[in-house]
């Protein structure tokens, strides 16, 4: 297959895309909407944990988190998933047991994505068979924006086979790539060579996951459809912490992919500390009374 | 000029009386003397003090405040449960950083606060007045106020000699107490002494290394609301005194009841509040401090907002 040229991919307007962006953030959502909205926001968190001090303890309480959100809040919903790196993959899954929460690996020489191709194949062949549900891998920044397109195409097409059946996000580091036609023309690239979810950022870089970026992709997302019929996730991560952000995300979804997508099946926030937000203010609107951090657990 | 002795110069050929009628008009303009100019008094606008910046209440709402003789003296801004948690982010925010700072640098800036103060005496002494104090009882409630920063000041690097302790103990440990603050304490102010009594009750609380959000008095909030220029111009970082206005009724309930409020301290003697205070502050075991009457300044009123940390040393064997 030959990767899409950037020419095959549409330009973007950039004032029109902040100014779009504008008006989902004016959208007010109140009382049992909100309360919808920030139930949906929970069922679609990828708790995630990517430092260099991850130890399987920090894993395994990351994952009783993940089971147990808040226990004070009855009928609140599960995370989607719990995001690791492929050492922590066999602990993640012991952890989770039977919940039905997802176990997320990051992949392909996380965040850089600087080694050989075989060598990131390897990376995902062994976090699938440790048990990952889901693989998140790099695209090559440098490649793609040296311009060898064809290069970063094939790498997620043999990335894609190596998964098998495990889902593959593709993250494209928009921070790294510039422009909004970048984003737009990456995320074309990238659904085309089969990624089932396509992924703002790594969360290592500034800025990560914006609106503006994201709106760029959820259109590429859009647009793909209509040409192909296949239905590609979206993942914003890192940089939402808050639950009104993730609420403004929820309205752009709704507006630009429609209710399809409303789902944690194909929608995804990458986030670590966006849950405990979203809880105090489900808390909130339950008592009435504002919420402190010191309530809720620290990781 | 040349206009008008254009138009003097057409009215006498025109017909039209229209035309006649507004030349003489001009020419009249040009012969009268311009008016003195008169200035508009440029009045200002209340505003809230959050997170050291000065934004109108989210709410757009506001009410009247009226002067002595029962004219409008101000619009104030009508604060909101909002504009309370926006200030209780801030003062949280600021909290590490307040209570890390030295006690020698909390003096200083406390001081450099009644320094302010002294340099615009002459506004909070209008101010007063205009709310029907006597010019004497103004000056020197603006004095006493100046002291009572200026006796603040001096503590804060004191009162933790004064109240910390080295306790004896029957085991080979090495055990002392000391103070650290509780956190964010919210203030309702008292009616009385519009500033003296504000600057009284938020005094003693960031002296010991709280954040504080206050409640200026419904019926006086001129001077409390102004003391927050002062605040701004004194080097007290962003959030660590934040200021709104408002209905007390409305708000008093937010001030007991926020869970990220560590204490509050409510000036005032309504049973039916104090009870309501009491009983929303046990939510997150506030810590409860009500004075039915004015107090004057005193370290325990440091101490009331301090938490004291008592450590075991183990000594010898």
């Amino acid at each position: 297959m030959i990767a899409p040229k950037p020419d095959q991919a549409p330009r973007v307007d950039q004032v029109g895309v902040d100014e779009r962006v504008a008006r989902f953030r004016a959208r007010s959502i109140k009382k049992a909407s909100k309360v919808e909205a920030l139930n949906l926001v929970l069922s679609q968190i990828d708790l995630t944990t990517l430092e260099g001090q991850d130890t399987p303890g920090k894993v395994r309480q990351l994952c009783q988190k993940a089971m147990r959100l808040h226990d004070s809040l009855p009928d609140i919903p599960h995370v989607a998933a719990v995001c690791v790196y492929p050492m922590m993959v066999a602990e993640a899954k012991k952890a989770l047991g039977a919940s039905g929460i997802k176990v997320a690996s990051v992949a392909t020489s996380f965040p850089s994505g600087m080694a050989p191709s075989d060598v990131k194949l390897e990376e995902i062949k062994l976090a699938v068979g440790l048990g990952a549900d889901e693989i998140d891998m790099v695209i090559s920044r440098g490649k793609f924006l040296e311009g060898k397109y064809q290069e970063v195409f094939d790498e997620i097409v043999a990335c894609k086979e190596a998964c098998g059946e495990a889902h593959l996000k593709v993250i494209l580091e928009t921070g790294e790539l510039g422009a909004l036609d970048r984003v737009r023309h990456a995320s074309l690239l990238a659904m085309q060579a089969g990624a089932d979810f396509i992924k703002t950022s790594t969360g290592k870089i500034q800025p990560a996951a914006t609106m503006p970026v994201t709106l760029v992709m959820l259109q590429a997302i859009r647009d793909y459809y209509y040409d192909t019929g296949r239905m590609v996730g979206m993942k914003p991560a890192g940089g939402i912490s808050k639950a009104k952000l993730a609420i403004h995300y929820l309205v752009m979804l709704r507006e630009t992919l429609g209710e399809a997508w409303m789902s944690p099946e194909w929608f995804r926030f990458g986030a670590s500390s966006l849950a405990n937000d979203v809880l105090m203010q489900l808390q909130k609107q339950r008592t009435g009374i504002y919420q402190s951090e010191d309530y809720f657990s620290k990781d | 000029m040349d206009k008008t002795v254009k138009a003097e110069g057409r009215s006498i050929d025109s017909a039209s009386p229209r035309e006649a009628q507004s030349a003489a008009k001009s020419a009249r303009l040009a012969r009268a003397k311009p008016p003195a100019a008169i200035r508009l008094g440029i009045a200002k606008t209340y505003k809230l003090y959050i997170n050291g910046k000065f934004p109108r209440t989210e709410s757009g709402r506001y009410f009247t405040v009226a002067d002595a003789k029962g004219n409008i003296a101000a619009n104030m801004c009508r604060a909101s449960r909002k504009d309370f948690r926006e200030a209780v982010l801030a003062a949280r925010a600021a909290f590490s950083g307040w209570a890390g700072a030295s006690a020698y640098l909390r003096g200083q800036i406390l001081y450099r606060v009644a320094e302010m103060l002294e340099a615009r005496a002459e506004q909070f002494v209008a101010e007063l007045k205009l709310m029907g104090v006597d010019k004497r009882a103004a000056s020197r409630e603006v004095t006493a106020t100046i002291d009572c920063l200026v006796y603040y000041a001096g503590w804060t690097d004191k009162y933790q000699q004064v109240f910390s302790a080295v306790n004896p103990v029957a085991s080979s440990h090495f055990n002392f107490s000391i103070l650290e603050p509780v956190g964010v304490v919210s203030v309702l102010a008292g009616r009385e002494n519009a500033l003296l009594g504000f600057v009284e009750a938020i005094a003693p609380v960031i002296a010991g290394g709280n954040t504080a959000i206050a409640l200026a008095s419904e019926q006086n909030p001129l001077c409390a609301v102004s003391l927050a220029e002062v605040l701004h111009s004194s080097d007290v970082p962003a959030g660590v005194i934040n200021i709104l206005s408002g209905y007390r009724k409305e708000l008093a309930e937010q001030f007991a009841s926020h869970m990220d409020v560590n204490a509050i301290i409510a000036n005032g003697d309504d049973a039916s509040e104090i009870k309501m205070i009491q009983e929303q502050a046990a939510n997150n075991i506030k810590r409860v401090i009500i004075r039915k009457k004015p107090v004057a300044p005193d370290p325990y009123q440091i101490i009331d907002v301090q938490e004291t940390k008592t450590t075991w040393h183990p000594i010898g064997g």
